[in-house]
């Protein structure tokens, strides 16, 4: 696992208190991870906070599970 | 007409994270008063306070137990505490598993006289340092004060009246009277009722220091700084925590063989007209809310067996005990009356509630409370047992419960032993 991927998931198991091999990068947050659009808004803040990386709310939008999230921060993270 | 007794009963205090902790540690006259460790309070007035013991501690309390970890990140402490104590009570009254019927005629009246200061102080600073982009989009609905009724509603499918007070250090009474109003006139048949609250912090430490309510010399002795009617006290000492009980309705309760505690049987209420946070000096207010539980309760002073004074440890508790006085009789008509405040200190919108559950277990078990630290009782206490420093057994059949708060609103609430 990178090491985005990793500290990823540590946020995820932290904010949404979910076992961590629930975190694959296939889970949707909202329909196997629990979450709700606040949670997501949250996950997203959290991110940005971590890497350092501005998430607009159109590219926010398209993060639907913990892949996609790896998958923005890897291209977009200076 | 519709009766309303109390079936469960929940309680998070400086002396315990359920009910019989709590009580045990009351009764053998423990303190919850200690430095506070919740922020570094070195540079304020008051350094001491009533807090909630970790989970570590043998008095400790364990958010884990019932409220998700998701919810606990989401909501200041105060919520989490009142989730926690209505769990206990619902447990306690056998009430964990309801049908869809009796979830329509179940309800919430849980308030908090302040509300999430806390997280509106760290959420402040955010805002202040990183911008509006960083505050949490759960900050409204983590700090409101109607939130424990609400997740309480929601983690049990509670569909009744969904209610909170907000009267200062009134709301818990305040909460069980109009929960046992909302019961008696059928638009429920059980409500968790009570208050809480989590202001340990130091914009509210601050706050009541300023407003010169706080106790600020016994900060080297905090077991000796809640001193209610002792010629020393010089201000109340914060504390913190929560109380819900289940009320039901009697046929409802003796339906289903649950286990009954007690009857709510009078509810008073007035309002001072004086002053923003002074009570009137001859007491009126509080007169009238204790004549009008009274009569309520269709009982006479005379049956009261034990007063839970509102007793913050202020110059106000001769003046309440006064007004008692007046109601009662000079020598409360042998009644008597102590203040638990000077074991947990002052829990402000949860202490109404709290007080109450203690009124409830005075008459389960024929035992009153202490009023801790009273060496030296106050010109105007004479003839009047105050239960100083240890608790006493006595036969306790009729309770009177006060609360007062600022702005001038007060509460009493009467509770007897069901036969």
């Amino acid at each position: 696992m990178s090491d985005i991927a990793a500290r990823v998931k540590k946020i995820v198991v932290e904010h949404l208190g979910v076992e961590e091999d629930k975190v694959a990068p296939e889970a949707s947050f909202i329909d196997d991870l629990g979450a709700d659009s606040l949670d997501i808004v949250e996950l997203v803040m959290a991110f940005e906070e971590e890497f350092g990386v501005e998430i607009p709310d159109d590219a926010a939008e398209k993060i639907n599970t913990v892949g996609d999230a790896n998958k923005y921060i890897e291209e977009n993270a200076s | 007409m519709r009766r309303v007794v109390v079936t469960g009963l929940g309680l998070v205090t400086p002396l315990g994270g359920d009910v019989e902790t709590t009580w045990s540690n009351l009764i053998a006259g423990e303190s919850g008063i200690g430095q506070i460790t919740h922020f570094d309070a070195s540079d304020q007035k008051c350094t001491i306070a009533g807090e909630v013991k970790p989970a570590d501690h043998a008095w400790g309390f364990d958010a884990n137990k019932r409220v998700d970890h998701k919810v606990q990140r989401q909501v200041d402490p105060f919520i989490v505490f009142g989730i926690d104590a209505a769990g206990q009570a619902l447990e306690d009254a056998g009430l964990t598993e309801m049908d869809d019927a009796t979830k329509l005629r179940a309800g919430c009246s849980i308030g908090s006289g302040i509300g999430g200061l806390p997280g509106i102080e760290s959420e402040s600073r955010v805002l202040a340092e990183k911008g509006p982009g960083r505050v949490s989009p759960h900050f409204v609905h983590g700090r409101l004060i109607n939130l424990i009724s609400g997740q309480v509603s929601i983690k049990y499918g509670l569909m009744g009246p969904n209610h909170a007070v907000v009267t200062a250090c009134s709301t818990g009474a305040h909460s069980i009277g109009d929960a046992a109003r909302m019961i008696r006139d059928d638009d429920a048949d059980i409500m968790l009722a009570g208050g809480a609250e989590a202001t340990i912090c130091p914009i509210g430490i601050a706050g009541f220091a300023q407003a010169r309510a706080l106790n600020t010399g016994f900060n080297d002795r905090p077991t000796e700084a809640s001193r209610p009617y002792d010629k020393d006290r010089e201000g109340f000492v914060m504390g913190e925590g929560a109380g819900v009980v289940v009320l039901e309705e009697y046929e409802h309760a003796k339906a289903r063989g649950a286990k009954i505690y007690a009857e709510v049987v009078g509810y008073g209420l007035s309002g001072d007209a004086y002053h923003v946070t002074a009570p009137h000096p001859d007491g009126l207010g509080a007169e009238n809310a204790m004549r009008m539980a009274i009569r309520k309760a269709g009982m006479e002073p005379s049956d009261i067996d034990y007063v839970n004074a509102h007793g913050t440890s202020t110059m106000a508790d001769t003046i309440e005990l006064a007004a008692v006085r007046r109601v009662l009789g000079s020598d409360l008509g042998g009644a008597s009356m102590s203040s638990t405040k000077s074991a947990i200190g002052h829990l402000l919108g949860g202490a109404g509630a709290v007080e109450s559950i203690f009124c409830v277990l005075a008459i389960r078990d024929g035992i009153v409370p202490p009023t801790l630290n009273l060496h030296n009782p106050d010109d105007g206490t004479e003839g009047v047992d105050l239960v100083p420093l240890t608790a006493k057994k006595r036969e306790v059949n009729a309770v009177l419960n006060n609360s007062f708060g600022f702005g001038g609103t007060n509460a009493s609430l009467v509770m007897k032993r069901v036969d």
